[in-house]
């Protein structure tokens, strides 16, 4: 290295943007980081944390800005690339092989090698066991990587990361998995590579782990840069009013509905290894929040009680009705609709036309003779797609290239028109853009005041305290804590999600 | 305020002791299930999955004992053994001991290059047309030029196999539709262009040399000529997966995808070169073909790309890519053909020599599907009840 290069940070971003379609995911990103410190990057879902992260890895390209690695200009178009340049990177969801070792998922690409250029199978296993017992665990070298729990896998990851021996390791919410023990392990191994003179960048929701941890902190919102500080000159309250920079009330407009009978209850709901005693119960215009950590089987419990997945006790009724488990026809004759997750996959056909998604699942009732035609679907999904205010020249438009907000849209209308008396919404809002998330809050809070039960998961706090009359939270696949409107604080929902953590600490 | 409303149990849980695992993983070893005292953890040391306590030696036993290419190995020994039961000389004639180990010869090539291309989580179905084609080349070549040297024919074979396994395989890497789809496609192509090439031609014994000829059952120490090739090319193949980084990384592939991506591993690299390989394979197998038989019809290698797919499969190689031996691809060539010459002389019908086959693959499917099941459930019961 040129003496000008201690100089230099490690990284250095400058008015990053990237944009997906019509979804601008990251606007205006910027972040600097130095040799031998530790990095905070924080944000509220959305922000564009990830986007950013993926564009120093490798796996996008920006569309316009700066990046530079060391002072030297760079533009990664593979992941090879920016590994080869000395930059490791934690994904959020790990990205391991299941039917390989443990080891060989650590140095996949880079195994060690004896003579021959044969890998070195027992050298591998003796790093593996080595960077263990530096993470202060112990996981079997041998044993595949299939069946590992979120958490082990994190650390799998986090093994890798710190084994590429990079100049730069960037973090994505490596500790949503993690129990108190284990963040500390990582922790002390962060702290030891601050101080062999590498760059680290952590990001994560937890104030407490971010002050405990970090030197400087870079807030982002809506896909852009807001503000640089160091840790010792700054408080939790002002960075989440950094983070938030507008009133929650503004952005999620509940309405006060009036709450009614119930109409879902849950008891004792069980799955072996998933979730246990879910019991739960969801009135007419309510609406419940389903809150947790990534992993904590919040849709799992959802896709059980609308019978996607089977489950192996407790009982699911609608308006005192059973409805029968493993079976979602069932449950959408007793008034049941369900809004996964993934939409592009599971809530559309994606290459389809708007009236016929729409019209999907209410074709029985507007067939004539078995038969459908186009005119129908039309006739049929045109006053829904129009009460929701799809923004959409046609309603033949194909589904694939409308924006995030919209597809959500035709979704919800797609369900509605089967005029269910409960609503389950798994992430309501993931990949829509900062400005349509509004809307479709607006007409949430609107279907709830007429009278609609709503299920909502999701995993962004300002989302669940905006929107919910009612928080559960689950840990570990159990409800830990129950919350109303007025007691629902992000520090106690946290509390709450990390329940099982804190004790392990 | 919050109101915790149940209590919980501790957050982290060991793996399962016991694990019947899926038998048909290369280079991982389940958990043992030997004796196990209770591990003594250090306080402050995170019990995550616990090392195994068995020696070195007794988990390379356990994990032989229950790998698929055993159990598919004994399946063959006792189809050998009743066959040969019935009629002794099955196994012990001069003629049975060669059929025996060169009747698989060709199959077991073309599913060494099948397995590698299923390792990857694709499939090559265009090999029968490949072998087809070099079949005639190999003709046409000795009708033209007769005084060429054999390694030269020999030499074209491999090169054309390996131009037309290019052919797909920057289509499926580029291209990015499913290899299922361009290798069918491929298979008409490469068929219909043999036809065209071919006409009505027929290449006959007569039309090669005689030391050629004499190759396709030539012995050396009682092993016919063509099996050892296979055997080298096998274990050249079985090795290189093994023990090199570009074979590790071909499972990479196939496990994982996207994931492959983002690792930064070379994928449409490394799908190049198994596409090369298993055309090249093919392209091998039909001068091979052509020294073995003699006779080169429109008709060679109809269906055998399904053969080549059906011994990888029985022999443990996951249709979806990411485990799985070409040992065991290998084993389940021989397999495939012993059975069938095995069928009639045990008196079976037609009809049922077929059945077995499929039954074999739907057996080979069922169980992989079942110990996986079985697996996930053991493993997410034992979290609980830590």
């Amino acid at each position: 290295m040129s003496p000008s290069d201690t100089a230099a940070p490690v990284l250095e971003l400058r008015d990053v943007s990237k944009s997906f379609g019509p979804v601008v995911a990251l606007r205006s990103g910027s972040l600097r980081v130095d040799a031998g410190s530790i990095h905070a990057l924080i944000g509220e879902n959305g922000a564009g944390k990830s986007t950013l992260v993926k564009v120093v890895a490798g796996v996008h390209r920006r569309d316009a800005g700066t990046f530079e690695l060391g002072g030297e200009p760079v533009d990664f178009t593979s992941t090879a690339e920016s590994k080869q340049a000395g930059v490791a990177v934690i994904y959020q969801e790990p990205t391991l092989f299941p039917d390989l070792s443990v080891t060989e998922n650590i140095f996949m690409g880079r195994q060690h090698r004896a003579r021959g250029r044969r890998i070195d199978r027992p050298a591998m296993y003796a790093e593996a066991e080595r960077l263990f017992s530096r993470l202060g665990v112990r996981i079997d070298p041998r044993r595949p990587a299939e069946g590992l729990s979120i958490a082990d896998q994190q650390i799998i990851e986090i093994a890798k990361a710190i084994s590429l021996d990079a100049r730069l390791l960037v973090m994505d919410e490596p500790t949503a998995a993690l129990s108190g023990v284990e963040v500390e392990r990582l922790f002390a191994v962060a702290r030891s590579l601050r101080d062999e003179g590498r760059a680290l960048v952590f990001i994560s929701h937890r104030f407490d782990e971010v002050f405990a941890l970090c030197d400087t902190v870079t807030v982002m919102r809506d896909g852009s840069y807001v503000d640089t500080r160091r840790i010792d000159g700054t408080t939790p309250s002002e960075l989440v009013s950094l983070m938030v920079g507008r009133d929650v009330d503004e952005l999620f407009p509940k309405v006060a509905a009036e709450i009614g009978e119930p109409v879902l209850q849950v008891r004792g709901l069980s799955r072996a290894g998933v979730f246990h005693d879910i019991d739960l119960e969801v009135r007419a215009g309510e609406i419940v929040g389903l809150a947790g950590l990534v992993g904590a089987g919040r849709s799992e419990v959802a896709r059980a009680v609308f019978g996607v997945d089977a489950y192996d006790s407790g009982t699911v009724t609608m308006s005192g009705k059973p409805v029968k488990a493993r079976d979602p026809r069932s449950a959408i004759r007793a008034g049941m609709a369900f809004i996964p997750e993934d939409r592009r996959k599971q809530g559309l056909v994606i290459d389809s036309s708007v009236s016929r998604n729409v019209a999907g699942v209410i074709r029985r009732s507007i067939a004539k003779a078995g038969l459908l035609t186009g005119a129908m679907e039309t006739k049929a999904a045109g006053p829904w797609a129009g009460r929701l205010e799809v923004k959409t020249s046609a309603l033949d438009m194909n589904a694939a290239t409308m924006s995030g907000g919209n597809q959500q849209k035709v979704v919800i209308a797609k369900w509605l028109a089967t005029n269910p008396s409960l609503l389950i919404i798994d992430e309501p809002t993931r990949g829509i853009d900062v400005g349509t998330k509004a809307e479709v809050h607006r007409l949430l809070s609107e279907l709830a005041g007429q009278g609609l039960a709503i299920l909502m998961i999701s995993s962004e706090l300002p989302e669940v305290l905006g929107m919910a009359d009612r928080v559960l939270v689950l840990c570990e696949g159990r409800i830990t804590a129950e919350l109303d409107r007025a007691e629902a604080t992000p520090e106690a929902v946290m509390h709450a999600a990390t329940h099982h953590l804190e004790e392990a600490r | 305020m919050t109101t915790p409303r149940r209590s919980s149990s501790p957050l982290r849980s060991p793996e399962p002791r016991e694990d019947p695992g899926q038998m048909s993983h290369t280079d991982v070893e389940r958990p043992g299930s030997g004796p196990q005292a209770a591990p003594d953890v250090s306080t402050g040391e995170a019990l995550l999955v616990e090392p195994s306590r068995l020696s070195p030696t007794r988990r390379a036993l356990t994990s032989v004992l229950r790998s698929r290419e055993l159990s598919i190995f004994l399946v063959l020994v006792a189809v050998v053994v009743l066959a040969t039961t019935k009629n002794s000389s099955f196994l012990f004639s001069a003629d049975g001991w060669r059929n025996f180990l060169l009747n698989p010869s060709i199959l077991l090539l073309l599913a060494v290059g099948q397995g590698v291309v299923i390792i990857t989580r694709n499939v090559d179905l265009s090999v029968g047309s490949v072998m087809a084609l070099t079949a005639y080349l190999t003709g046409r070549l000795f009708i033209e030029q007769p005084n060429l040297p054999i390694v030269a024919v020999v030499a074209a074979c491999l090169l054309l196999g390996a131009v037309l396994g290019l052919v797909n395989g920057v289509l499926v890497a580029y291209g990015k539709v499913p290899a299922l789809v361009i290798t069918l496609g491929t298979m008409y192509i490469f068929r219909g262009i043999m036809l065209t090439w071919a006409g009505s031609d027929r290449i006959n014994a007569g039309d090669m040399p005689r030391e050629f000829l004499s190759l396709g059952t030539q012995t050396v120490l009682g092993i016919p000529l063509l099996t050892i090739v296979a055997v080298l090319v096998l274990a050249a193949v079985g090795y290189y997966l093994h023990t090199a980084r570009g074979g590790r990384e071909l499972y990479a592939i196939g496990s994982d995808p996207d994931a492959a991506v983002l690792y930064g591993l070379p994928v449409r690299r490394r799908l190049l070169a198994a596409f090369v390989l298993s055309g090249a394979l093919a392209g091998l197998a039909g001068a091979l073909y052509t020294a073995r038989y003699g006779t080169v019809s429109s008709s060679v290698g109809n269906g055998i790309e399904l053969q080549a797919v059906a011994a990888a499969v029985i022999g443990g190689i996951a249709i979806f890519g990411g485990s799985g031996t070409v040992w065991g691809a290998a084993i389940g060539a021989f397999l495939l053909i012993t059975i069938n010459r095995a069928l009639p002389s045990l008196g079976i019908e037609d009809f049922w020599q077929r059945a077995v086959v499929g039954v074999l693959i739907l057996g080979a499917i069922v169980l992989d599907r079942v110990l996986a099941r079985r697996q996930a459930r053991k493993l997410a019961e034992s979290r609980d009840h830590a």
